[in-house]
Formats: C-alpha cells, sequence, structure tokens
C-alpha cells in the first residue's frame, strides 16, 4: 500500500508498504529517517518516540497505515538547520548521552514537557520520562539536562515579548 | 528528506573544543547523536540489501533428527537458508575455548541456539521463511547446575569427548585459592566467630538498548566487509575467519554506531551468520534482532550459588574465610575461565585476611550461555563477601562500617593470591567519605494530604500514605581488577598523524578502540590535545586496518587505548622535535625540556622556540604504537598464586531506601557512591560511568533476573525483563577520589565496572536493616520480603 503523510511538516510518500509494518518501520527503512531507535519494538523503552499530530508516541506501536494524512515529528525535525533546540543542547551539555540509542525519544519526550510545563520539579520530569529506558547513564544526567533545558528556555523567554510563551 | 544511511555515514568526526585531560569537553559524536544522525549498526542500508534472521532453537537440549528446509527456500523473496553444512570452514567458535556451533549440528543445547538461517528480501519474509524450517527434535532433560555437577546420573551437555579446556564431567574451568593456613582447623580455632552464609545470584542481562546488529558487504576480491557493533573488531574477526575460510585480509570489520555494550557484545552474535548469508548469496546482508533475539543472541551475567564462612576474632579482626563458588556457565564455555579467575582471586573482597581457603568452578550446563557483563565474576562475589560482613557484624554486635574499616586493605597489604597491591587501595577512607554524606530527609514521614505519592514505595499507585513505610540504610564496598589478567598479553594500538590541514595543525586518531558509549573518543582528543598542545583534533572510524585495540571491557580501554594514544602522540612529537633538532641545531638539553602547546614548540621558560605549522611544513608526521600494560601471571592451578592482576579498583556505596513491609515494595530513595579513580581523565565521563554502573547494580539488587525454568527463559522482552526507570533510579551523590596509580597513564584508575559491584549489597542491606529479613538472593523480590 502507499502511505500519504507528513514527516517534519514535509509531505511524504511511502510506496510498497507492506501492511504490517509499524511507523516506525517505514521511517527507519522507507523514508531515510532511521533516527528514532528500534531498542524493544514493543513499547516499553520509549526509544521510538515520536509525535503524531502533536502527542508523544511510541512509533512502535502505530501502525503505517494509521499515518495517513497526519503529522509525524521526529528527533530529525527538532534542530533548525545547525541550530540545536535547547532540549538538544542540554542533553550535550550535560552529559546525558553516552551510547545515545535512548537519546532520539527523550529528547521529543522532554521536548514535549517542557512544551507542556515551563518549571518542572524533579518529580514530574521522572514521571514524564518514565517510558524511556536508559541503560548507561542511571538518569541522573538526564535529570540535570532536563533541568538546564527547562531554565534555558526560561531565559530565553524572559527576553522575548509578552505573549510569546508557548 | 534525509538520504539513506550507509557505511560511508561511519566516517571520521572531529573533537569539538579546546580542552585537555582533567577537563570535560563535548562527546566528538554527542550532536551528531542528538539530532539522530549518529549512523548505528542497525541504521545502516546498501542497494540490493537482503535481510536475515535466525530460527533459534525452542529446547534446551535435545537431538535433531531432521532439518527440512524445502518450504522455506520454496517461499518468494528467499535467497538463501542455511545450516550447519553449508559452513565453508569451522563449524565452531568461541572467545577463548572453540566449543560453541555456528549453528547446531544434531543437537541443540540451550533454549534459543541457532540452527538455521535465512536471507529474504524483507524481514518479515524472512522470519515467515524461518518460520516454515521443519525441525525434528528429540527432547531430552535440561541438565542444570546441580544436575552438572553429578554427570554420571544426569549425563554431559557436551560429549566427553568434546570437552576442551577441562579435567572432567561438566567443569568449564575451576581455581582453587590457598592463602595462609587455608581453613585449617587450627585456623577455624583461633576465630572467636564463625558466620556461615548461602547465597545465589539471578541471571543478569546487559540489556544494551542497541540490539545486536551488522551488514555484511561482499566484496570484489573475494572478502567481506562487516559493519558492526560490538566490543573488540580484532578478536571478532579471529573467529570469523576460520569459519568463512578466509585469510585476516579479507574479512575487514569496521564499527558501526553502538548502542551500549556492558560484556554483552564481547562474544560474537550475528557476526558469522551475516557474513556466511553475504558469502552465499553475493549480496549485502543486514541483521537486526529484535529484542527477544537479544535475549537469545548474547551471553549473561553467570548466576552463583556461593557458601561462605567468615571467622574473627571477638573484636572483629578477620581470621579466615572459606568460600565455595558454582557458576552456572551455561550451553558453551565464552569467557567462564576469566570469570572463575576473578571470583576466585576477588572473592573475599577488599580486606586483609591472613588465611583463606576458595574454590571457583563453572559448570556447563543447558541454560543460557553466560560470560562477560560489567563487573565480570566480582559481581556476584561482592554479594557474597559483603552480606557475611553485615552478618558478622550483626554477630560480633559491631556497627557494619566499623568492621569493614577495621579489615580494610590498603597499599602494600597482600591479597590470597600473594600479590602485593602495589598502588594506593584507599578502602577505609572510601567508606567514611560515604558514611559521612548527609543523609536524605525522610519524605514518607510526611503521611497525609501533603504526602507525595511519587516520594513512597509503590508510587502513584497509591498503595501507601506511608504507613507500613520504613527507612533502611546499608553500606557496600568492593574491589574489581582492571585489564587482562593472568598472565594474557594485553595491549591496544594507537595511530596518530599531525599534519597542516588550511594553515592550522591538526591530529589524526586512529585505533580500533570500539565507542560503545563510554566516552573514550572524547578522552582520545584530550590525551592528545595534552600532550601535542593543538586544537584540531579527529577521531577516524575504528577500524581493521590499525592493530588491534583489545575489547571495551574489564574497565581498561581509558588504560590501555588511552595509553596508546599517549605513546603515540608522544612518538609524534618526538618525531617533530628530532625535525627541529635537524633543521635549527638544537641542543639535547634544549630538546629535553621542549613541549608542544597552543601550536608552538615551547622551552622550558615558556619561550617559543619554533612554530609547529612551520616545522610540520607539508609533510605528516604518523606513528604508530602498541601499549602494553605490565605483564601479569597466571594463577597457580592448585593454589591460585600469582601477580594475577594489573590493577584493582574500588567503590564504596551507602543506599537509603523506603520498604513497605506490609506489601513488599521497595524504593530506593538515594544511592551515594565514593570511588577512587586515580585520574579523572573526564570528570563529566566518570561520574557517567559510576551512576550508570551504580544503576545497574541497583537492578541486580532488586529487579533484574532472567527467569529460567528447567531450561526455557521465561522473560524474554523489556516488558517481564525489568531494567531501572527512572522512577525507580534515585539521586547519586558521588564522591571521587584521585589517588595516582603509579603504573598507569596519567596515574588513571578503570572506573567503569567498580560501581556495579557494591551498590547491590548495600541496597540489599538497606532492605534487611529496614526489615530484618536475611535475604540471602538477589533480585530481591516482593514476596522475598512478605513471605507470601
Amino acid at each position: 500500500m502507499r502511505v500519504t503523510f507528513t514527516v517534519n511538516g514535509r509531505p511524504t510518500e511511502a510506496d510498497d508498504v507492506w501492511e504490517g509494518e509499524s511507523l516506525l518501520y517505514v521511517l527507519r527503512e522507507r523514508v531515510g529517517l532511521p533516527g528514532s531507535k528500534n531498542a524493544c519494538e514493543q513499547g516499553e523503552c520509549g526509544s521510538c518516540t515520536v509525535y503524531l499530530d502533536g502527542a508523544p508516541v511510541c512509533a512502535c506501536l502505530v501502525a503505517a497505515g494509521q499515518v495517513q494524512d497526519r503529522a509525524v515529528g521526529t528527533v530529525e525535525g527538532l534542530a533548525d538547520g545547525d541550530t540545536l533546540d535547547p532540549v538538544q543542547q542540554a542533553f550535550v551539555d550535560a552529559g546525558a548521552v553516552q551510547c545515545g540509542f535512548c537519546t532520539p525519544g527523550l529528547l521529543v519526550q522532554t521536548h514535549d514537557l517542557l512544551n507542556r510545563a515551563h518549571h518542572p520539579s524533579d518529580a514530574e520530569i521522572r514521571e514524564a520520562l518514565s517510558g524511556n529506558l536508559c541503560r548507561c547513564t542511571g538518569y541522573e544526567k538526564i535529570m540535570d539536562a532536563v533541568r538546564l533545558a527547562a531554565a534555558r528556555k526560561a531565559d530565553a523567554r524572559g527576553t522575548a515579548p509578552a505573549g510569546s510563551e508557548g | 528528506m534525509a538520504g539513506p544511511t550507509t557505511p560511508r555515514n561511519l566516517s571520521a568526526v572531529s573533537a569539538p573544543g579546546r580542552d585537555g585531560i582533567g577537563a570535560s569537553p563535548p562527546r566528538p559524536d554527542g550532536i551528531l547523536k542528538v539530532k539522530g544522525d549518529f549512523a548505528y549498526a542497525s541504521d545502516l542500508w546498501h542497494e540490493d540489501m537482503l535481510w536475515g534472521t535466525t530460527l533459534r532453537s525452542p529446547h534446551a537440549r535435545a537431538r535433531i533428527r531432521s532439518v527440512d528446509v524445502s518450504a522455506a527456500l520454496a517461499l518468494p523473496g528467499v535467497y538463501a537458508v542455511l545450516t550447519h553444512e553449508d559452513i565453508p570452514g569451522s563449524k565452531f567458535y568461541g572467545l577463548e575455548i572453540a566449543d560453541q556451533p555456528v549453528l547446531a549440528i544434531d543437537e541443540v543445547r540451550f533454549h534459543g541456539e541457532p540452527i538455521a538461517i535465512v536471507a529474504a528480501d524483507h524481514p518479515e519474509t524472512a522470519r515467515r521463511a524461518v518460520a516454515r524450517i521443519v525441525v525434528d527434535y528429540d527432547v531430552s532433560p535440561a541438565i542444570g547446575p546441580v544436575e552438572a555437577l553429578d554427570p554420571e546420573r544426569y549425563g554431559h551437555v557436551h560429549a566427553p569427548a568434546d570437552y576442551k579446556a577441562h579435567a572432567s564431567g561438566n567443569i568449564v574451568h575451576s581455581q582453587h585459592v590457598h592463602h595462609g593456613d587455608g581453613d585449617s582447623a587450627e585456623v577455624r580455632a583461633r576465630a572467636d566467630v564463625i558466620v556461615r552464609g548461602e547465597y545465589e545470584v539471578g541471571m543478569q542481562d546487559q540489556a544494551f538498548l542497541g540490539p545486536e546488529s551488522g551488514l555484511a558487504v561482499p566484496a570484489e576480491d573475494g572478502g567481506i566487509d562487516l559493519y558492526i557493533a560490538t566490543q573488540w573488531l580484532h578478536v571478532d574477526r579471529q573467529q570469523m575467519c576460520p569459519v568463512l575460510a578466509l585469510p585476516p585480509e579479507k574479512v575487514r570489520l569496521t564499527l558501526a554506531g553502538v548502542g551500549g555494550a556492558f560484556g554483552g557484545r564481547e562474544d560474537i552474535s550475528m557476526q558469522v551468520h551475516a557474513c556466511l548469508l553475504a558469502q552465499y548469496t553475493g549480496k549485502p546482508v543486514k541483521i537486526v534482532y529484535n529484542r527477544e533475539e537479544s535475549f537469545f543472541g548474547h551471553v549473561h551475567r553467570h548466576p552463583a550459588t556461593m557458601v561462605f564462612e567468615h571467622g574473627a576474632t571477638r573484636d572483629g579482626r578477620l581470621v579466615f574465610v572459606r568460600a565455595e563458588i558454582v557458576l552456572d556457565g551455561g550451553a558453551y564455555a565464552s569467557s567462564s575461565p576469566a570469570v572463575v579467575g576473578n571470583a576466585a582471586s576477588l572473592g573475599i573482597g577488599p580486606y586483609v585476611i591472613p588465611n583463606a581457603s576458595i574454590d571457583a568452578t563453572a559448570v556447563y550446563t543447558n541454560n543460557p550461555p553466560c560470560g562477560a557483563m560489567r563487573g565480570f565474576g566480582a559481581v556476584q562475589m561482592c554479594f557474597g563477601y559483603e552480606s557475611q560482613m553485615d552478618r558478622l557484624a550483626a554477630e560480633l554486635g559491631m556497627d557494619p562500617v566499623k568492621l569493614r574499616r577495621l579489615n580494610a586493605m590498603e597499599q602494600g597489604s597482600v591479597l590470597p593470591t600473594g600479590q602485593v597491591v602495589d598502588a594506593p587501595a584507599p578502602v577505609a577512607e572510601l567508606l567514611r567519605r560515604v558514611e559521612a554524606m548527609p543523609l536524605p530527609a525522610a519524605a514518607y514521614r510526611r503521611t497525609g494530604d501533603g504526602v507525595d505519592l511519587r516520594e513512597l514505595p509503590g508510587g502513584v499507585s497509591n498503595s501507601t500514605h506511608g504507613e507500613g513505610v520504613v527507612r533502611g540504610i546499608g553500606y557496600g564496598v568492593g574491589i574489581k581488577n582492571v585489564g587482562f589478567s593472568e598472565g594474557f598479553d594485553d595491549y591496544s594500538t594507537a595511530r596518530v598523524r599531525l599534519e597542516v590541514i588550511n594553515g592550522a595543525p591538526v591530529a589524526l586518531v586512529h585505533t580500533a578502540m570500539a565507542e560503545v558509549g563510554q566516552g573514550g573518543v572524547t578522552v582520545h582528543a584530550q590525551i592528545v590535545r595534552t600532550e601535542l598542545g593543538v586544537d584540531l583534533v579527529t577521531i577516524a572510524p575504528a577500524d581493521t586496518r590499525v592493530g588491534s585495540a583489545g575489547s571495551t571491557s574489564a574497565s581498561r580501554q581509558t588504560y590501555m587505548t588511552g595509553g596508546a594514544v599517549k605513546s603515540a602522540a608522544e612518538a609524534v612529537r618526538g618525531t617533530v622535535l628530532a625535525r627541529g633538532r635537524r633543521r635549527h641545531g638544537w641542543t639535547p638539553d634544549l630538546v629535553a625540556g621542549l613541549r608542544l602547546v597552543d601550536g608552538k614548540v615551547v622551552d622550558r621558560a615558556d619561550a617559543v622556540v619554533a612554530d609547529l605549522v612551520d616545522l610540520l611544513g607539508d609533510e605528516p608526521v604518523d606513528e604508530t604504537v602498541e601499549f602494553r600494560h605490565r605483564p601479569t601471571q597466571a594463577f597457580d592451578r592448585l593454589t591460585g598464586q600469582g601477580f594475577g592482576h594489573v590493577q584493582y579498583t574500588f567503590c564504596a556505596h551507602r543506599a537509603v531506601v523506603d520498604v513497605d513491609v506490609e506489601l513488599g515494595l521497595v524504593k530506593v530513595v538515594e544511592l551515594a557512591a565514593a570511588q577512587d579513580v586515580g585520574k579523572a581523565m573526564n570528570p563529566l565521563a566518570v561520574l557517567g560511568q559510576i551512576h550508570g554502573g551504580s544503576t545497574q547494580g541497583l537492578g541486580l539488587a532488586v529487579m533484574e533476573e532472567i527467569v529460567v525454568a528447567e531450561g526455557r527463559v521465561r522473560n524474554p522482552s523489556f516488558t517481564d525483563y525489568l531494567i531501572p526507570t527512572i522512577l525507580d533510579t534515585p539521586p547519586m551523590p558521588v564522591d571521587v577520589l584521585e589517588l595516582a596509580d603509579p603504573h598507569a597513564p596519567y596515574g588513571l584508575r578503570g572506573a567503569g565496572e567498580a560501581p556495579t559491584l557494591s551498590a547491590t549489597p548495600a541496597i540489599v542491606a538497606a532492605i534487611r536493616a529496614a526489615t530484618g529479613l536475611a535475604l540471602n538472593r538477589v533480585p530481591v523480590r516482593p514476596e522475598h520480603l512478605t513471605g507470601i
């Protein structure tokens, strides 16, 4: 079958899709976006987290046909060219990346959290990221990265015109 | 739209920043990783590529009467179905003993053993083809670790004539260590108190997130190029060549992005399978395991049963230790012999004990093969001996930290192997520091409306508002060796090239070190900046065009490949200065004081004597060096004596837990660590290792176990094999000591494994303190706490 959708704002067509394929497979193997990761392919690890119509989902649990005419956002869409999103930059700066396999999913999930909560408490951060497994870091530097990204975004808002808060 | 990720994406990366050793510059691969552009092995694509899949045994022990692949071959889209009969060369491989069939030959010895491999044009086609292969099994009862020790009654895992490295029966390897007067009657009589304990450690999985993956591409010269996630490129190749019947120069490996390892990639998994399919079909073949197959596709941490006796005087001085350890090696040897060596030689912990008798044995069973996992034999022992120290403290009515500090080893202490510890061993100091850290507040006491469920055992399942919750505190400390031991010729190779590019000096670092996430590539750039005084450093992809780096394991890579990079950079500097001596007539005395700083050659007074760009001109300097640590010795087989390990590393933990004693739910509130790292080459990366290792120790303490029943794995998924989430993982304050090891490059000490050891016993000790239960097995489950 053919699946037509948008990825990171761009119209996209995937051809010869077998009905059993997941959105994750289509992204990774058919449209050249392997940033979303295949760590468990059963919805337990969060490594494949993408936005589907603005809501974070596990791409491995979404059947390819379900994204027809819908909007998908992946880790590849977070940066603006060479300018990293504050969440991405904070993960690099805080030492939250080791092997990096969990990172794309954590970035999308954190991006969503900071869109909803500008000053999340530690408990809120842990709750929001509890569906994203990381095996390398013990999460301490991930906590630091989320706090850092939240602080930097708050600073940026402080200098932005009133009413620009999202 | 981005193009496909091909092997071309595995190109050199530049290392950002100006920082040398001791600083924490960003990772060279960090930007790629946060943009989703880093090319992991499972991301690779090749035109005309096929997908490989494996048929695995559903039985732990069975004869194979027949294998019929005709229905699989008949499926459209299938290009090859191979069994052991199609292997061109040797049919066996193995890290230490080549006893593991590449594909099963007439019998299977563990649940998940590969029997056949398929290449097809779509992964689903390959999976369906596998389902069409018909195997006729004659199933037998599985041999477990208890049965393995009685082969007369229960039989052999391998036909006795096939055993390749052991004395008798189902024994893979055993090691005795006899120290002082052992546990003789005289020695026992000297002890006022003797405590005995039996302990068990379940089978832990590395659970790296990036599944086993690789892309094998047949080359025009009849060879193979393999792009692979592994821990040791050269030892993979060493095992692959005989099977593929190819010489080493025709089997070329390049490291693709690795999503974690922790020991689980030390043995080969799909490497040979992908190459066999590529050889047979003449097409590129990619294999990517899913999570279930990953659980079957790599070795695990050895389950252990341990019996300890500790004898001490009334005032708390240890008199003797007797330890008997049986490790379940599973169906094939993997690295069991070296794990046994570690268990035996490190089996009494970081303590001075005048007499010891230790027996460690690994047995073949029909359970999944076990081998390397972070901590490598020392993890199991640490749970045993630290549980004993707590038991002894209770028996003596003594504070458990005081008892440990009283018996702590230090520089100059003699180990049971007779080896004198000739570098700092601040065991008592680490315990002192971790004990002195401030304790976390008792959040659970805020019962009533103000309580935050997320801070309580059970969390938002709302199982308590503080009632039935008891806090406990526990301690643990451990000892781990660094590097390869027992006389192994342990070396690493590094090539450093210094040249002028666009008017600036640029250094290239080329090694075969597997970057698995630890940050070795960051440290290599720091070392080169420190030694050569250049800002611009490029890291070449790791491959087999340069000599072996050894494995990214045994906490050894910063020491070994870091040492090799340092040596190669020193050789480059020597060549550069020799060039200056020839050109400018520098005196030997002047040259002896010269350093490379900020692109200049400077003398002892920091005066510039030459510009590096001028000295280099258009003639690059390119040096390759092999670095070795000082030699070790094999342990004597009968007494365990010998200078077996090159370096020791120590970490201490304090765990604070809240336990809902009615429901058996545990929340680890805080896990504090103190560790000596000799020299923190990259402090941020060191913290990452300590946090990550501690968390894997937490997992072993309270949740992680591959459940095996009669040889069958019951929980091969992240739904049923639980690893700590961010909610399970507490704040982890860390105190880092830097006491230089005079024998090591920069005085550094391998950091990756020690924190995995002591976290587990510290947490269990805290749960014991909260519950009063004995808890002789990890992981501790709710039913162990409630008695249901």
